[in-house]
């Protein structure tokens, strides 16, 4: 059996609990922060989950410019899927798309399969961690521009991730020019 | 015309175009065909109709421990939303309880097929 007792505690995790936890209460009061930050600690011990290997770089500027892009996405795509569910004379003609992502990294895999299902009209089917396959349905491949266009995006959106929080050589082992 | 006026004119355009958001994910969810289109209508214009109240709610209410609450409603909103849809979605495809004719490209399940079939070509 593994051995889960006295593992090192996440500072920053117990912080975020605290946080969320005097957020939840609505105010600062000093006894809600130490609650919280009690229960934080209880948590990662309680129930502890694995580590998320993390070697990359945080660049404020590309964090940004994805976070920006993901906004306008999400709007875009929402006006669009609203379209599709309106329109009375045409029912969508859904796909399920293939795409081989770049990157070697569970994070960044995972994160672009998150932002490709929060985006509306893709959401991710099957992820293959072994060889980094993502599986994506669309709702309408032709109103979205067609298969290889729908590809396209994916692999931008990991590009994107991978610019904002990726190393140098990662970047550089994904085939992606800074 | 002063600040309160205008922040209530956004928060009552917010409100409705989050309902009207949410009304389209309704007329979705109704109207497509399979379960797979019915994820993007149910959790989708959903998370962007859930965003737009809450940012309706914050301008009205104006008091920091309310928007303090909302800004993690709407995170979780954020994080959990396709967790679920991808497991809904993966839980269909995988007990085969979606039509495979309403697909008009279908990978996975050619390469599925494939995995399990080396030898067999196409």
């Amino acid at each position: 059996m593994r051995r889960l007792r006295f593992r090192r505690i996440s500072w920053g995790t117990v912080f975020w609990v605290a946080l969320v936890w005097v957020l939840l209460w609505g105010d600062f009061h000093p006894g809600n922060i130490f609650a919280g930050a009690l229960i934080g600690i209880v948590v990662q011990e309680v129930l502890p989950l694995p580590r998320v290997p993390y070697s990359g770089r945080i660049h404020p500027f590309y964090l940004f410019k994805l976070v920006v892009r993901f906004f306008v996405d999400l709007f875009v795509a929402s006006f669009q899927l609203a379209a599709i569910a309106l329109n009375p004379r045409r029912l969508p003609r859904g796909a399920v798309i293939g795409v081989q992502t770049r990157s070697a990294s569970d994070l960044y895999l995972t994160l672009t399969a998150q932002i490709t299902t929060l985006v509306p009209g893709s959401v991710v089917v099957e992820a293959i961690r072994s060889n980094g396959m993502l599986y994506v349905h669309f709702i309408d491949v032709d109103f979205q521009g067609g298969i290889e266009a729908m590809k396209q995006g994916v692999l931008a959106t990991e590009e994107r991730v991978m610019r904002a929080i990726a190393s140098d050589e990662e970047l550089e082992q994904a085939g992606i020019t800074r | 015309m002063n600040w309160d006026t205008i922040a209530d004119v956004v928060a009552a355009i917010c409100l409705l175009l989050g309902s009207a958001f949410t009304l389209a994910a309704g007329i979705g969810v109704l109207r497509f065909r399979d379960l797979l289109s019915r994820i993007h209508a149910g959790a989708k214009p959903q998370v962007v109709g859930v965003i737009l109240a809450l940012i309706g709610l914050g301008l009205r209410l104006r008091s920091a421990s309310v928007i303090a609450t909302l800004i993690l409603v709407g995170l979780f909103q954020l994080i959990t939303a396709p967790v679920s849809a991808s497991f809904v979605a993966r839980a269909a495809y995988r007990t085969g309880t979606f039509d495979p004719d309403e697909l008009g490209v279908d990978e996975l399940t050619e390469d599925l097929a494939r995995a399990r079939n080396p030898d067999d070509e196409g």
